[in-house]
């Protein structure tokens, strides 16, 4: 595969991995990187990429995984500690600026499911990915995907229900 | 009548069994005028997912693109600067005035008429010398006597 080849085929679905990045990383940077390095990977898998299935649900699978590493070596660094302090303070003090705004409530309660539900959620939601696609990329069954997409469609709209009624009474 | 099929594929929803077309129409109800008072706890959700499918991957090369705007201001700061200086030092960049020509060609005359009255005394010193010369004949004719 050519460069240009490479880019139009990588094109159409970069900002997918970038937001799936992003909602796994929370931070804007981590996500970029995290997509360039995985865009880098796939770069250098380009003489087998012909015979996967769908590049597509391949690099989605891989900036998963890629992530999900990410979270687990910052969780066992000493780092992660003054990291979590931080988004903390962040988060309370974004929280009180955007308490108004039930928009990015949904944000927030995504941020507090399970890794697991919250990327199944991104996946069908806001991709809209059927779910055949969702099963290989999170390489689970399809009724485990439909299971967990159904706890996270159900938390979420029951901590919006309880946002929602503290904002009108 | 709508709003009992938007009640049904909503159950159906959160039991993850509609489908993506399905899910389509409940994100156009949902981003309609006329939602139910009941369901519009489910109005941000849904507007939350069709806001969070915009956001895109920017920058692929950001570091790149940071220089290349250094730069142009750097250039941008360049041009300010020469022109700045051209301005302010003009004087110097497009020659001497007209009163310094005036000066330095007064100082050339003043030197070539000092030049000139060495060279006369040097010429009236150099008359005299010739009378050396008589000395010089004088003593020829001495030796050649002898």
């Amino acid at each position: 595969m050519k460069q240009t080849e490479f880019v139009n085929a990588v094109l159409p679905f970069q900002d997918k991995l970038y937001r799936m990045a992003k909602r796994l990383l929370v931070s804007r940077e981590e996500a970029e990187d995290a997509t360039q390095e995985v865009l880098l990977k796939l770069w250098s898998k380009n003489d087998n990429l012909e015979k996967y299935k769908s590049v597509e649900a391949f690099a989605m699978t891989m900036i998963k995984n890629f992530c999900l590493d990410r979270l687990k070596s910052k969780q066992a660094s000493n780092l992660k500690l003054v990291h979590s302090n931080y988004a903390d303070g962040n988060r309370s003090l974004q929280a009180n600026l955007e308490a108004k705004d039930s928009v990015s409530w949904v944000e927030r309660i995504m941020e507090e499911l399970p890794e697991q539900q919250k990327m199944v959620l991104q996946l069908r939601d806001i991709e809209q990915y059927d779910y055949d696609e969702i099963a290989e990329i999170m390489e689970m069954k399809p009724t485990a995907v439909r299971v967990a997409l159904s706890r996270a469609r159900k938390t979420v709209r029951e901590e919006l229900t309880k946002k929602h009624s503290y904002g009108v009474g | 009548m709508e709003l009992v099929r938007i009640e049904s594929l909503l159950e159906k929803y959160l039991e993850a069994q509609t489908s993506v077309a399905e899910e389509k129409e409940l994100r156009a109800y949902f981003s309609g005028e006329n939602v139910a008072e009941h369901l519009e706890e489910y109005r941000p959700l849904f507007a939350y997912f069709i806001a969070a499918q915009r956001e895109s991957y920017a920058s692929p090369v950001p570091a790149k693109r940071k220089t290349t705007f250094l730069y142009r201001w750097v250039s941008v700061a360049a041009v300010v600067a020469i022109s700045l200086s051209a301005y302010m030092g003009g004087s110097i960049w497009i020659g001497p005035s007209e009163a310094e020509i005036a000066e330095a060609q007064l100082a050339q005359a003043e030197a070539l008429k000092a030049f000139d009255l060495i060279a006369q005394n040097m010429n009236r010193g150099m008359d005299k010398m010739s009378y050396l010369n008589e000395f010089e004949e004088a003593k020829q004719k001495v030796y050649n006597d002898n």
